[in-house]
């Protein structure tokens, strides 16, 4: 194999200026598929955040809706037959989880979650002069939202942390405050919908970047809430999860619901959508750097079939001197691959270092407010990928020139000289 | 007959392109070893033609091959190679040497494709030949700055790297002038005589072939004398 590998190297430096451009080339190629994927994955990853964050893994809430079991089922007597029943209406309108604080308890002992934050989630009208504007008010765990679901990194004026210190306080949507005309320190009118009317603080702006969630959405601490629904300590209307192994949240929300007779959403059945958006950036990434890839490719197989007819002589006495046809093959493949392996690694480093510029440059938006720069993703299994497919288009482009040399007859070649 | 090295029995061979000649018909014949043998002929009468099905690179032939007493026919393309690198070494008109490589590498290369020696060992053995034939002072000249008789000189050496049982060549002669082909041809006379080596000559030299042990002749594809 050494001798194969110092014959390839003598013909490689042979012709090594059309080498440097085939590995250019190839250099080129992975760079920009690197590049161009990270960048991909970078917006991917922030859109994730966007939504993905924010959300919880699993949710537990009561939901409105009919009994699956209606009483008719439960006497012996009807038990037979197929039942028909008319207009149905939802029962038990009570919001709340039933036994709140005994499921809290259950989740905390569960080692597969590694978060629980719980929420009280209303209905309420804000009132500015005559107009009442509807919002929605969620009670929250101001420290636990922010470690779980990074509600801070969305406050965009004030602290949101007034809201355990100060009772009666409120975070508003941005949209929201400026529709009601208040700033951070000011006072606005809350009523709710059993129709008592509350004076509360406003502490804090939140900005999510989706306009029709900060025209609607604000936030008080859990005990406020409590108090404007005037409910008991232990009342809560949402339970939110964060799990360790997020794709086992399907069978974990199935398992909980059954237990806890709750109703339990899991973030794979409220993004299925979103997925889908990551999943075609990232396809036509991968189709961008696979025709970039082709395009090296073919300026491999252009040099090798220069070079075996530029080197017949040489192929002619190889074999006639004792070399087989697979050695002849190996040579040129390996010459092939050199070009990939050193074409690659450049593209690698080079594409590592256009994403740290990309990194560098201002990426300014009002719905993200914690980004600065492009984002950028550094994911090694992207340069995996790369690596593997600088690999793979080279040796395939050698492949039909290697087995041409291998093919030489070199009584033809010494009998034409 | 123990010391025959190469037999040839019946050998057939035709052209297909562009309808079918028979270029060669019946040729029948042995080489014992330590003889000096030439072929002659006029050109087109099938001399290289017949060198090359002796040296196993044209296998689309009828008829049968012993080197070594070892049967050739339908042997696979890698073992004909390994028969080639092992058994017979390789003279040509023009000198094939690797222009990328030292004069040393290339008479080395057989050798390395054999492997039956080290590397140095290798490298050694090309040294020695290349001092016989007088030329160590070339070795690691660049097989493109040499003269043509060197660049001949040196491609003897590489034919003989290995020990050969037999040397084959195909007008050695042919690119030289009147006193490298003398020098050429003085190593072969040498190699002959003093180290017993097998060589297969084709030339159209009558001169040459004239001071060979035998002379092979050939006419329209038929062995004459």
């Amino acid at each position: 194999m050494k001798l194969i590998f110092s014959i390839a190297r003598a013909l490689l430096l042979a012709r090594w200026r059309q080498t440097l451009v085939a590995a250019i080339g190839v250099a080129f190629s992975i760079t920009m598929f690197v590049s161009l994927l990270g960048f991909m994955s970078g917006l991917n990853e922030m859109m994730d955040a966007l939504f993905l964050n924010r959300t919880p893994h699993i949710r537990l809430y009561n939901e409105i809706k009919p009994a699956a079991v209606q009483p008719i089922l439960m006497s012996p007597v009807y038990r037979s037959g197929y039942h028909f029943i008319h207009s149905i209406k939802a029962t038990g309108s009570r919001q709340g989880i039933y036994n709140g604080m005994a499921i809290l308890d259950a989740l905390r002992r569960d080692d597969r979650v590694t978060g629980i934050s719980s929420r009280i989630v209303m209905q309420a009208f804000f009132n500015e002069g005559t107009v009442d504007i509807t919002a929605t008010v969620n009670g929250i765990e101001e420290r636990k939202e922010t470690a779980l679901f990074h509600f801070e990194d969305y406050i965009v004026a004030g602290d949101a942390l007034m809201l355990e210190k100060m009772p009666n306080s409120i975070i508003l949507g941005k949209v929201l405050a400026e529709d009601l005309l208040v700033h951070v320190g000011e006072t606005v009118q809350l009523t709710t919908a059993e129709g008592e009317r509350f004076p509360l603080k406003v502490v804090a702006i939140w900005q999510s970047g989706i306009r029709d969630f900060d025209k609607v959405q604000s936030f008080t601490s859990l005990g406020t809430a409590q108090k404007l629904l005037g409910k008991t300590a232990n009342y809560i209307t949402d339970i939110q999860l964060k799990i360790k192994d997020i794709t086992a949240a399907p069978a974990m929300a199935r398992e909980y619901n059954h237990l806890f007779r709750v109703s339990a959403q899991d973030v794979q059945t409220l993004n299925a959508e979103f997925e889908t958006g990551s999943f075609i950036r990232s396809l036509i990434s991968y189709a961008v750097g696979i025709t970039l890839l082709t395009v090296s490719g073919f300026g491999i197989y252009n040099i090798l079939n220069m070079l075996i007819y530029e080197k017949m002589d040489t192929i002619a006495i190889l074999k006639a001197s004792g070399f087989a046809g697979r050695d002849v093959r190996r040579i040129f493949i390996s010459i092939a691959m050199s070009i990939g392996i050193a074409g690659g690694v450049t593209g690698l480093m080079a594409g590592f270092l256009f994403s740290l510029g990309i990194d560098q440059l201002p990426f300014r938006t009002t719905s993200l407010p914690t980004i600065k720069t492009y984002p950028v993703s550094y994911d090694p299994f992207i340069y995996f990928i790369g690596g593997i497919f600088s690999l793979a288009s080279t040796y395939l482009a050698g492949w039909q020139p290697s087995r041409k040399a291998s093919r030489i007859d070199p009584v033809v070649i010494i009998r034409g000289k | 007959m123990d010391d025959i090295i190469l037999e040839a029995r019946h050998i057939n061979k035709y052209f297909h392109d562009p309808v079918d000649v028979k270029v060669l018909s019946d040729i029948n014949f042995s080489i014992n070893k330590g003889e000096f043998v030439t072929v002659t002929g006029k050109s087109g009468c099938g001399k290289s033609t017949m060198l090359y099905i002796l040296s196993t690179m044209d296998t689309d032939y009828e008829g049968a091959l012993f080197i070594d007493h070892v049967p050739m026919a339908n042997k696979p393309e890698p073992e004909l190679a390994r028969v080639r690198n092992e058994k017979i070494g390789f003279v040509f008109q023009f000198h094939y040497l690797l222009s990328e490589f030292s004069v040393l590498h290339n008479v080395m290369l057989p050798g390395l494709k054999l492997a039956k020696y080290p590397a140095q060992e290798i490298e050694k053995h090309a040294m020695e030949r290349l001092n016989m034939l007088d030329i160590g002072r070339l070795a690691y000249k660049k097989a493109n700055q040499l003269s043509g008789g060197e660049k001949q000189r040196v491609a003897i050496a590489r034919a003989l790297i290995n020990d050969p049982c037999i040397i084959m060549a195909d007008e050695p002669t042919g690119n030289l002038d009147k006193k490298n082909s003398e020098i050429v041809f003085d190593i072969f006379r040498q190699l002959a005589g003093e180290r017993k080596q097998t060589l297969l000559i084709v030339t159209h030299d009558q001169e040459f072939a004239a001071r060979t042990d035998r002379i092979i002749k050939m006419e329209d594809g038929r062995i004459i004398k």
